[in-house]
């Protein structure tokens, strides 16, 4: 295990930034750290970084316990959110930085510089000053820093964040090369589950200070652990019901699930992908709800609709291929028969279904 | 083409419209810009131009012999010459690490701290010289200890900065490596507290031991240059703090952290970091801080005495030769005042123009995505 976190507990004021935070990264992975905006993420990096200090906990790193250790003696190579190069060094100076505090001798640092300028494609462009970059160019003259003293572990905070959609694109599967050539343990913190998916093979998921799930990007996906990640994965619709027999029951119609954990007879809400949502025009036979078309919209691969069941109200999103839109005649106030495919239920719903957790699940 | 040619037409006549309705008759301009330059000549051009020509009335001869020949005269430029520079390198201290503590740290009485540096802007002069008069005058709270045995505090107060170049010592010493810390680098606490306790009684020892300093004898420090420097460092204590605080706001704490974890010890960082993106706000707040030092008038009068070659600097100077109707005398030395002044006007329009440049602000170089 190259990084070993255990029980990190960080409060800021009256805000727990981390709540006893334990997590193993293996060596050579890419680890995303994935979550919303104050679950804790950033702060969990810079921890590792030795930037900020935890209340509790300890940090080791391949069996040493470097808690105490200052951010200098961790070796480790940190990507700032906005690169945080050093205007006033070109290029070449930014990246030789680490390498000169450290003493080395100047031939090997030109050495050095000019084998990263040419990892991250820079070759050239060693005495522009960062102001004369794009911010692409800039990430990466941030990344070859970091990785310039050769650091066991490169930790980047939000990598993509600050960067426009196109570049961020390029730049991501740049990253997952890099990291393919380089191999060095990396943890990058993003807000963006997309990102988290195609760059990571890892996906370490958090919310309020908390880890709610770690695993490969298909399982978190495919079997999301709580509510929060189901939810925090795409979009998501509610139907609250009840458990019966193992199934869950809306009105008159009965689904599956596809967890077995659910408790018997029961309130509980039941969760649906909009895509695992099928739509009829006909009834036939199969189990299914009764629902309305309040809204349609047609543009783009996907067509995506919004229909309130007709018994009690609720509305809820459902995404058609092209294809299966035509084989229905679709359109605005028309009455359509809906049937669930994937139907998950939580096991802490079930308990709970407090006004609380249902206050917080209504938005959409 | 029809259907453009009326609103070609149309966008032809609004910008006059506009600009009759932005600016103001032929009269008022010149009006306005007439008054401006008539108070700027009759204020300031004039009695600048008057004060070199009555200083060099007498030929440029004489305008050497009143400023160098005249030995009291001589005196208070050496005097000025040396308060101004002990003044400025205390402000200078004491000014890098306000502003590092408030710009970098958050802690109480934050911002009576930084209300508190602003109280020299706006304290009379006079009432801050009489306030150190009052406490450090032979007559004030501490002049019976003064007077008695004033030098007994001079052991004292020279083994501190012995015991923070030991401490500066003790980190640039220490080994780079957490593994190779042994001995006193070990527990650092403790080996810091031990260590400056005996350097601390080395020296206030040694010192005592050798009788460096006179025994039963009053230390002066009101009307004489220790109470010039105290006020002069008071009544410019604000500049260089101001200047840096929202500098280094506006330049965050990224990039010493980023140095930091790059493997910078401390010393390093602010050499190569900090200091370099503070630059132009550091010798902005220098030359403003060395200007009203040089100047400084009111402060410096009440803690003077005015003993002619001794307790003098410029200002008083020039002040007392007017008095003796010494016209010429008093002109060349005030000529030197203004020259000064004139170098520090420039120099402040030429850095000017470079610190709000995009070379010390981040959020214009190193950002400019992250508003999108």
């Amino acid at each position: 295990m190259s990084i070993v976190i255990q029980g990190l507990s960080k409060t800021f004021g009256n805000f727990a930034a981390l709540d006893n935070v334990s997590l193993e990264v293996p060596d050579g992975a890419l680890l995303a750290l994935l979550g919303p905006s104050g679950s804790g993420k950033t702060t969990l990096l810079r921890v590792i970084a030795g930037l900020e200090v935890a209340d509790s906990g300890a940090v080791l790193h391949e069996g040493e316990d470097i808690t105490d250790y200052s951010a200098r003696d961790r070796k480790v190579g940190f990507v700032f959110q906005h690169y945080a190069l050093f205007r006033h060094m070109t290029v070449a100076e930014n990246i030789g930085y680490g390498l000169k505090v450290r003493r080395t001798p100047g031939a090997k640092i030109r050495e050095r510089v000019d084998e990263l300028l040419k990892l991250i494609r820079l070759e050239g462009l060693q005495t522009r000053y960062p102001g004369q970059l794009s911010g692409g160019q800039r990430q990466r003259v941030a990344l070859a820093r970091a990785l310039a003293a050769q650091p066991k572990v490169l930790l980047l905070d939000e990598p993509f964040g600050a960067l426009d959609a196109k570049v961020r694109q390029e730049l991501r599967q740049w990253l997952r090369r890099l990291h393919e050539d380089i191999h060095v343990t990396s943890i990058f913190v993003t807000h963006d589950q997309e990102e988290a998916f195609e760059v990571a093979d890892r996906v370490v998921v958090m919310n309020q200070g908390r880890i709610e799930q770690v695993g490969k990007p298909d399982e978190i996906y495919d079997h999301p652990a709580t509510p929060f990640v189901y939810q925090f994965l795409g979009h998501v619709n509610h139907f609250h019901g009840r458990i019966q027999n193992g199934r869950l029951r809306l009105g008159d119609a009965e689904f599956p699930l596809s967890s077995r954990e659910a408790a018997q007879d029961a309130p509980a809400i039941g969760y649906v992908r909009p895509h695992e949502i099928k739509v009829r025009a006909e009834a036939n036979g199969a189990p299914s709800i009764v629902a309305i078309i309040k809204h349609m919209n047609t543009a783009g691969p996907l067509v995506h609709l919004e229909l309130e069941r007709a018994d009690d109200g609720g509305r809820f999103a459902v995404e058609l291929t092209r294809e299966e839109s035509r084989q229905i005649p679709l359109q605005t106030g028309a009455r359509v028969f809906v049937e669930l495919r994937n139907v998950r239920v939580f096991a802490e719903d079930n308990q709970a279904l407090n006004p609380n957790l249902q206050a917080r699940e209504e938005t959409p | 083409m029809s259907a453009d040619g009326p609103s070609v037409g149309h966008r032809a006549t609004a910008p006059g419209s506009i600009r009759q309705a932005q600016q103001d008759p032929a009269w008022v301009r010149w009006g306005l810009i007439s008054i401006a330059i008539t108070v700027v000549v009759i204020l300031v051009v004039i009695p600048v131009i008057n004060i070199f020509v009555s200083a060099l009335s007498e030929g440029f001869g004489v305008y050497c012999d009143n400023l160098f020949a005249d030995s009291d005269t001589r005196d208070s430029i050496m005097l000025t010459l040396t308060v101004v520079p002990i003044a400025l390198v205390a402000n200078l201290i004491f000014g890098l690490a306000a502003a590092w503590a408030i710009a970098r740290f958050e802690f109480p009485g934050r911002t009576l701290l930084t209300a508190l540096i602003d109280l020299p802007f706006s304290v009379s002069p006079v009432v801050a010289g009489l306030m150190f008069v009052l406490i450090f005058g032979l007559q004030g709270y501490l002049g019976p200890f003064l007077r008695r045995d004033g030098y007994a505090v001079m052991p004292y107060l020279t083994s501190l900065p012995a015991v923070v170049v030991f401490i500066v010592t003790f980190f640039l010493l220490q080994p780079r490596r957490e593994k190779e810390r042994r001995g006193p680098w070990k527990h650092p606490k403790l080996a810091l507290l031990a260590g400056s306790a005996f350097v601390f009684g080395l020296f206030c020892f040694g010192q005592q031991y050798f009788e460096v300093w006179p025994r039963n004898q009053s230390l002066k420090i009101i009307f004489a240059t220790p109470g010039l420097v105290l006020a002069t460092a008071f009544v410019t204590f604000p500049f260089v703090a101001r200047e840096l605080i929202p500098v280094m706001e506006a330049v965050g704490p990224d990039e010493e952290l980023a140095a930091v974890s790059l493997g910078a010890n401390g010393w390093q960082m602010f050499w190569t970091v900090t200091v370099p993106n503070i630059r132009w706000g550091l010798v902005y707040g220098i030359i403003l801080c060395n200007a009203r030092a040089v100047g400084e008038f009111g402060a410096v009068y009440v803690v003077s005495g005015h003993i002619a070659g001794q307790t003098d600097t410029m200002p008083l100077r020039i002040e007392k030769l007017f008095q003796e109707y010494n016209l010429p005398g008093s002109f060349a030395v005030a000529s030197v005042l203004t020259l000064l002044a004139i170098f520090t006007l420039i120099a402040k329009i030429k850095l000017e123009r470079k610190v709000p440049s995009a070379d010390d602000h981040p959020a214009m170089r190193n950002a400019p995505e992250a508003g999108k």
